[in-house]
């Protein structure tokens, strides 16, 4: 167990709680930290902060790049304390090595559960959790890139504190140099000024004397009103490399005397490899060895091409682990009659809970979302070299770096210590590459422990990517309403199947005076992880679905029927208002066109979208524009959190529209783009984004635009042809003239 | 088996099946990663480069088909700078993960080449890679800063 000295600093946040800094590390530790992160003429002067001779400012990042903006945003957020010229701040990446762990993503977690239960692990943390430590504790060796967290957790807790704390030391450095007390000095653009005289001296002739100092534990931070940098929409870092073919993703990592491999899994997940035969392929050219592993075959060959067309040209057998027999439609039925069943966990109740049933008017709906995959551009993929000397290096582009490094450990049945894990920039992740969904880690260091010494690179075709991923569950979802002789809910019960734990992300914002949330546990074979969004992608998409349900039921307009139930939240009431303010929900539309609203807070940003939509007579859907508004508190970088509310929008509309996922004979159909569809330029809506600043604490920007697209969306189709949609995706429905009531 | 592959304004000696997808060639032949693999079926166009001028997804192209004729990778697009496309990625904040951007700004590169301004249609039409981040609203707007030539970058 590592310790890290850990320092309380005074005052509270808006929510009341205690602020708990970085713990910074005493200077030995710092010490063999810069022998891992700074290069000559660099000083580490805290964890993540390096300050060098020409006074360029390095963030060491504890995070992947998976294309959010968080290098820039963090940095933004360490200079703005540290008083930066901007112009000479860079980011990188943290090195996987304990001493870059990312506590301040584990203490705001903590802060916010304060007492940690498994169940108050948010999902995409489990696997970090269970991969590193197995205990609460291991928190602090993650640096899991997730949870719509960095900003709001790292920056947060970490690089302001870090940034102000840096900037003392570069303070108290410039006094013992004159002499001076350290209230005669100020800083200005990565310079230390002494007012009286008018000396001052540049960041880079400071650090070396700074980096004695041990920071402070309570640094002073800015007040938002003195912000220069933070809530300026700086240009990315990194996108300058991404336009010319300069970055290097996980995928491109070429070692010499590398080997490709190109792998079949067993088709239904969990089936073993009874028996392949090497006969087909054993003298093709460049075909180095055929491996055989337990659930799977992996043809290694010098290029790999040669090794695709030879795994491609095998025909291994595998058993079904029993699960041969399992659908889509089997798993549907067993969702039925589990809610059937009442075999129900309940998760919360309020007021009377499930007794408001026994009397009043019931609504009662079912909606359902199906499987689906992540489909990152960058097919997952890992390069790993084991050594004759028992070590391990393993290249790739996950969402934790530190994680992945005790996973390899762990995969290769070695030491932590033996393991080196090169982060790289993954094309997308979504959710992909976090903890515990790395059979593609297990796979390659599997194959490169059958080859000492020569560097495997492992890369999944988009076949085996989209038939072994970890996927967004099946979720089935009922909903029994008790409504008063005006329409409005006074009983709400909500049970769901969850093949995990309970979500709160089912819980309402809207104030009806009993609820009663249960789940229904239903375990499949069908792997499952969090995807864009997580539980939010389907309770946001069921609730959102059914309390416009209500609305209409009531003959109220859905957005004065959700204003009517949000009296009390004056944040959500203003984003919703906003949106349809700018979306000019009052006005009229021509026939065939509907407009639809949905809001879902989720990762601390409350978002929601207007949806208008055109669907003609034969049933042709074009979602016309979506307008959003979001409260993130504030937008450390606005340009940048726009840019993932777009994003964010069309992924959720690509599952929306197309997304399915399904299982026959216990194996996933789909292989590739033709048959798991993606929005295409041609069908992409125009984006409307508008950002409220408020008093909230900063909250996600990843994922929170993701969970109310689908309803917005089949809000708007019920608006234009009354045709309601309770499962996804909407492509499975007819809308034409001839389907509509 | 020797072939002759002119990449960049380079021309290559190489001992390779002529079955041989021109994508994995240029990848791990020629050491040109900034041309990318996302589905192998032509279906994405993260692959994307110019053969003669012409946009091509080169994970279905044999290179055998295309010896002897001019290929662009995006390495070798702005012969040392950044083109108009690639400064417009740049003002407009394009790429998210940037993995299919490589392909992005070939296709439509090729595009403007044929049709220096076309409509929003015509556009949506030629363009048919996939961007899991979704950028295309950027993508548009980018290409209509090119078409309008109201590039504020170095002019």
């Amino acid at each position: 167990m590592i310790t890290r000295r850990r320092f309380l600093i005074g005052g509270a946040t808006a929510t009341g709680a205690l602020i708990v800094g970085y713990g910074f590390w005493p200077s030995r530790r710092l010490a063999r930290a810069g022998v891992l992160a700074a290069q000559s003429g660099e000083r580490l002067v805290v964890s993540w902060i390096k300050i060098a001779d020409d006074d360029i400012i390095s963030v060491v990042i504890p995070h992947c790049d998976m294309g959010t903006g968080i290098f820039t945003s963090l940095s933004q957020m360490a200079a703005e304390e540290l008083d930066a010229d901007w112009g000479k701040v860079r980011a990188e990446t943290a090195p996987a090595d304990p001493l870059f762990a990312n506590g301040p993503l584990a203490e705001g977690f903590l802060l916010n559960a304060r007492k940690m239960t498994a169940e108050s692990i948010p999902t995409f943390l489990r696997g970090a959790v269970a991969s590193t430590l197995g205990t609460i504790a291991g928190y602090v060796d993650l640096q899991t890139t997730g949870g719509s967290a960095a900003v709001r957790m790292t920056g947060i807790y970490g690089m302001r504190i870090a940034g102000a704390a840096v900037r003392e030391m570069l303070v108290k450095a410039a006094a013992a140099r004159m002499s001076a007390p350290i209230g005669a000095f100020r800083t200005e653009m990565s310079r230390v000024i002494h007012a009286p005289s008018g000396k001052s001296f540049s960041y880079g002739e400071l650090a070396a004397t700074a980096g004695r100092y041990s920071p402070s534990s309570h640094p002073t931070l800015k007040a938002k009103r003195e912000y220069t940098i933070v809530g300026k929409s700086m240009p990315r870092f990194d996108i300058p490399a991404k336009v010319n073919g300069a970055v290097r993703y996980g995928i491109d990592t070429q070692l010499p005397g590398m080997v490709y491999g190109a792998i079949k899994i067993s088709p239904v997940f969990g089936g073993k490899l009874v028996s392949v035969s090497d006969a087909p392929v054993a003298h093709n050219r460049g075909v180095k060895k055929i491996v055989k592993l337990d659930d799977a075959v992996v043809v290694l060959a010098d290029r790999f091409w040669r090794a695709r067309s030879a795994v491609d040209a095998l025909a291994p057998v595998f058993d079904d682990g029993g699960n041969g027999d399992v659908s889509s439609m089997t798993i549907r039925d067993r969702h039925i009659a589990a809610l059937k069943a009442g075999k129900i966990k309940q998760d919360l109740a309020m007021g009377i809970g499930a007794d408001a049933l026994k009397s009043g008017t019931v609504v009662e709906r079912v909606y359902n979302v199906p499987y689906l995959a992540h489909a990152a551009m960058e097919p997952v993929n890992a390069t790993a070299l084991y050594k004759p000397d028992g070590t391990l290096e393993v290249w790739a582009a996950t969402q934790d770096g530190l994680g992945s490094r005790a996973f390899c450990a762990k995969a290769a049945g070695i030491h932590m210590d033996k393991v080196a894990f090169h982060l790289l920039p993954s094309g997308g992740a979504f959710g992909r590459r976090l903890p515990d969904l790395w059979n593609f880690l297990t796979y390659a260091v599997k194959t490169a422990m059958v080859m000492p010494g020569v560097p495997v690179k492992l890369i999944f075709t988009r076949e085996q990517d989209m038939q072994h991923d970890f996927y967004r569950p099946n979720v089935t979802s009922r909903f029994r309403a008790v409504v008063d002789t005006g329409g409005m809910p006074v009983g709400w019960v909500n049970d769901y199947i969850t093949d995990d734990e309970a979500n709160t992300e089912a819980h309402i914002v809207y104030a009806v005076s009993n609820q009663a949330y249960g789940a229904v546990k239903v375990a499949t074979h069908v792997p499952t992880g969090p995807w864009r969004s997580v539980e939010a992608s389907w309770h946001g998409f069921f609730v959102e679905s059914f309390i416009d349900e209500l609305a209409h039921e009531a003959n109220r307009d859905p957005l004065e029927y959700r204003r009517a139930l949000l009296k009390d939240k004056p944040r959500h009431l203003a984003t919703l208002n906003l949106a349809a303010e700018k979306a000019g929900w009052d006005t009229p539309l021509p026939s065939g066109r509907g407009r639809g609203i949905a809001m879902v807070e989720c990762f601390g940003t409350i978002v929601a979208h207007v949806a208008e939509v055109e669907i003609t007579d034969d049933g042709v859907l074009t979602v016309c524009c979506v307008t959003s508004a979001a409260d993130c508190g504030m937008a450390v970088n606005p340009d940048g959190f726009r840019a993932q509310i777009e994003g964010a929008v069309i992924f959720g509309l690509s599952a929306a529209l197309y997304g399915e996922i399904t299982i026959d004979h216990g194996a996933v159909v789909q292989q590739n783009f033709p048959d798991y569809r993606m929005m295409r330029l041609a069908e992409c809506p125009a984006i409307d984004v508008h950002i409220l600043e408020s008093d909230a604490p900063l909250g996600g920007a990843g994922e929170p635009g993701t969970p109310p697209v689908a309803p917005a969306v089949t809000n708007a189709i019920f608006a234009a042809t009354g045709v309601r949609i309770r499962e996804l995706p909407i492509r499975n429905h007819a809308l034409g003239k001839a389907a509509r009531p | 088996m020797g072939m002759r592959l002119n990449v960049n304004g380079v021309v290559h000696e190489l001992d390779v099946e002529p079955d041989a997808p021109l994508l994995w060639v240029i990848r791990d032949e020629l050491n040109l990663t900034g041309t990318k693999f996302g589905c192998g079926i032509s279906a994405c166009g993260a692959c994307t480069l110019h053969v003669n001028g012409k946009p091509v997804r080169s994970c279905t192209v044999a290179v055998g088909s295309v010896a002897g004729a001019t290929i662009t990778t995006i390495e070798g697009l702005g012969a040392g700078a950044l083109t108009a496309v690639q400064d417009a990625w740049i003002e407009h904040q394009v790429p998210q993960c940037g993995y299919c951007q490589s392909g992005m700004i070939m296709a439509v590169s090729a595009l403007l080449a044929v049709n220096p301004a076309p409509t929003d249609d015509q556009l949506a039409a030629s363009i048919t890679n996939i961007c899991r981040c979704g950028t295309y609203p950027r993508i548009r707007a980018a290409v209509r800063t090119v078409t309008a030539g109201t590039g504020g970058r170095g002019q």
